[in-house]
């Protein structure tokens, strides 16, 4: 207890120092020196200073390893990282770059979510005409679909989000509860949970809403309709059968108090993680990366977390879904989107880098030089005490998988879905009406951004 | 000799002018390099702020001159309004509450003199030197209802702490984190006003029989409100652009705290997040005419107390 305390003081304290780095980096790493040693802003070091240099923003957890290890091999540019804030940190300096048109680097790490929000503001260069053929057959047709818009290529796929169920089988064992296959499965075990007198069975949190539309469209909604070659028209359903659903069903899970409500990404969130306060998250392959980074499965609850597939609402018909997933984009400022390019496709392409990452789990590669390695596949993942998750439960989820249509504004949809499934877990509104004022609200947003709304 | 005098005082006026001349340049060249800072950092981007509330940018359409609709939009925006509903109320309660505090700090510290007052008064304005975002984070840790301290006062009694970052409780938790963080500067501007107030008066005033709580609530007060009324309009302008403290609890609760839970919160998301630098000056526009018109009708109401100013 006091070991856990010390560690989630410790996630407390990291978050502190993120954030006076944030507001005291600020836009420092924004020096787009493509030539010479000029880049002085950097977290790694050069080795080779005479090279021309391109700079970049990203934030895997191995980030600097990756670096250094495509600079040492490279002999034609270098790259110069920074790490400027983790997710909507680093859009809102990337989206202010864009307004004053200068300060964002030349190569950056984006959600594919939020592909779509960039390229719109035509703060993305199109890759294909800088040596795409070379790597297409590295990486699956869905992993291009994500990154691209209508024809045009705007990143390199890096890593990807199958999403699981990851367990405690110390909680599962202890209220004999078998992995649930489907969503009527997993309120049952929830409920059986709670009469023995059990922890939570799951968390329902309104600040994870990418989490929430993956959930929707495995049911069967699709947010978005959207074709580039219409700019100006964008279908937006956001309050159709699927997703009032889903919407009852976590919001009916979270009333009966079968689940918890707490934000996800908190201390406060990762301390019940360690302290057994939820007996499943819902989550995607990044995840056992993100628990170790804080602190999760080490001491006194290592090996007792296991991964099974994602319940289902239709066994006969099982759908996969994503969430998260990143890619490197070259940005329209970028000095020379050639070398840039160069940097965004050989980054996490080398076998020593994509090797770390999918070792310790922090990464689920979508480079098929990975994704096809025996060693990838049968890995015993040490987080989930020897199992081969990848085979079992990751690896099939990724191949199933069928891409989404993402808008053009990810930021205002995931705020008015944070703020609705807030009232609903407060008890304010229903589901169904939370998924109507999501709607009302985005299609309202879309409307003043000057889209035709269908 | 009358001539002489007149011929000087012919003679003064022209050299009175180049010493005046002269005054001005040197006035001048003194002031030249803050009147330069002050225009280029704290005119100019008003200025440019300004100029960009009057356009609109869409995602599809680019760019136009709207005149005053952002302002419009603003005043009839629900985030905007909430928010500053948010802020109004957390003034009058936050306000009172540290001011009353502060006052009464200061009136004990004043009226005791040992080596105990004054490390307690050290300690009293500790909290002001801790950053804002330090003090904050610190705060969200001791709320925290699973690894923080309230949990274990709690679970003495077998019962479950609050939850300050739910939204029923956040309200207060804020209360108490602005609080903390500023009563101890107000007590120390206090302070040292009342130890500005000479002592004959106190004697004058136990002459006349006054006790110590009568010295204190018809000498002291009275004397120090010029610096009460100071840290009253500093810290009505300081909460109605309510920042930090909840912009960083946002990241242990986005759930209660939304992105539009104070004006200037709001201003920020629509600048940095959703790319509209427009609407963002707009809001920030109409968050200073807030300020301004509560600054006024506050100094209006006590235009009375100003003659002591």
């Amino acid at each position: 207890m006091n070991k856990n305390r010390l560690l989630a003081a410790a996630a407390v304290l990291a978050a502190a120092t993120a954030l006076t780095a944030c507001s005291s980096g600020g836009g420092g790493g924004g020096a787009t020196a493509t030539s010479g040693s000029g880049a002085s802003n950097c977290t790694n070091t050069i080795p080779k200073k005479d090279l021309p240099v391109v700079t970049m923003w990203g934030w895997y957890p191995n980030m600097q390893l990756v670096v250094d290890n495509f600079n040492k091999q490279n002999a034609e540019v270098q790259v110069c990282w920074t790490n400027v804030g983790q997710g909507s940190d680093e859009y809102d300096k990337f989206q202010t770059a864009i307004s004053a048109g200068t300060g964002a680097p030349d190569v950056i790490m984006i959600e594919m979510d939020r592909i779509p929000t960039f390229q719109i503001q035509n703060a993305l260069v199109d890759i294909k005409q800088h040596g795409f053929d070379a790597v297409k057959a590295d990486y699956s047709e869905g992993a291009w679909k994500d990154v691209s818009v209508g024809g045009a290529v705007y990143g390199v796929p890096v890593d990807g989000g199958p999403m699981a169920m990851i367990y405690r089988k110390d909680l599962f064992e202890k209220y004999d509860i078998t992995p649930p296959k489907t969503w009527a499965e997993y309120e049952q075990a929830a409920q059986k949970m709670k009469d023995a007198g059990g922890p939570a069975f799951g968390d329902f949190a309104a600040n994870v809403s990418a989490l929430t539309m993956a959930l929707q469209i495995q049911k069967g909604a699709a947010p978005f309709t959207y074709d580039p070659a219409q700019r100006s028209s964008i279908g937006v359903k956001l309050n159709d059968q699927a997703s009032k659903d889903v919407l009852e069903y976590w919001g009916g899970l979270a009333k009966k108090g079968l689940v918890g409500t707490q934000d996800q990404f908190t201390p406060e969130y990762i301390s019940g993680v360690i302290n057994g306060k939820y007996a499943t998250y819902i989550s995607a392959a990044w995840a056992p990366g993100y628990l170790t980074g804080a602190g999760v499965g080490k001491g006194e609850d290592i090996g007792k977390f296991a991964v099974a597939p994602l319940p289902q609402w239709d066994p006969a018909n099982p759908v996969q879904v994503n969430w998260g997933g990143s890619a490197f984009s070259v940005t329209s400022q970028a000095k020379n989107p050639e070398l840039a390019a160069k940097v965004a496709y050989g980054l996490y392409a080398d076998k020593e880098s994509l090797t770390h990452g999918w070792t310790n789990q922090i990464i689920f590669p979508l480079n098929l030089k990975a994704l096809n390695d025996p060693e990838f596949v049968n890995l015993k993942v040490a987080f989930f005490d020897g199992q081969q998750a990848n085979k079992e439960v990751y690896v099939p989820a990724a191949n199933a998988y069928q891409g989404v249509t993402y808008s053009p504004f990810g930021q205002y949809y995931f705020d008015a879905m944070t703020k609705q499934v807030s009232a609903l877990i407060e008890g304010s509104v229903t589901g169904a009406q939370a998924a109507d004022l999501v709607q009302e609200d985005v299609a309202k947003y879309a409307k003043e951004q000057g889209f035709t709304v269908q | 000799m009358i001539e002489k005098g007149a011929q000087s005082a012919r003679d003064k006026p022209t050299t009175r002018g180049k010493v005046r001349l002269r005054e001005h340049v040197m006035g001048w060249f003194f002031v030249g390099p803050f009147g330069i800072v002050f225009l280029a950092l704290l005119i100019a981007p008003l200025a440019y702020a300004l100029y960009l509330s009057l356009f609109q940018k869409k995602l599809i359409g680019g760019t136009s001159f709207v005149f005053l609709d952002n302002y419009v939009k603003a005043f009839t925006d629900p985030s905007f309004l909430s928010g500053s509903w948010f802020v109004i109320r957390f003034s009058l309660v936050s306000i009172p509450l540290q001011i009353i505090i502060a006052l009464a700090m200061a009136l004990i510290l004043d009226a005791v003199t040992s080596l105990f007052a004054r490390f307690s008064r050290l300690m009293i304005f500790l909290p002001y030197a801790i950053p804002t975002v330090i003090g904050a984070v610190m705060w969200g840790f001791l709320y925290s209802r699973s690894f923080g301290p309230l949990s274990d006062l709690f679970s003495l009694f077998g019962a479950t702490p609050p939850d300050f970052l739910g939204s029923s409780l956040i309200f207060y938790g804020l209360v108490n984190i602005v609080t903390w963080q500023w009563a101890g500067y107000y007590m120390i501007i206090l302070y040292a006003a009342l130890q500005g107030i000479d002592p004959a008066l106190y004697e004058a005033a136990r002459m006349d029989g006054a006790g110590k709580w009568q010295i204190a609530l018809r000498i002291k007060i009275p004397l120090i409100a010029p610096a009460l009324l100071l840290i009253l309009v500093f810290s009505l302008i300081g909460t109605l652009q309510f920042f930090n403290e909840p912009q960083i609890l946002r990241s242990l609760a986005a759930g209660t705290i939304g992105p539009d839970f104070t004006p200037n919160m709001y201003a920020y998301q629509q600048a940095f997040a959703l790319a509209n630098f427009n609407y963002g000056s707009a809001i920030s526009f109409a968050l200073g005419g807030i300020v301004f018109v509560g600054v006024y009708a506050f100094l209006f109401f006590t235009r009375k107390r100003r003659s002591f100013l």
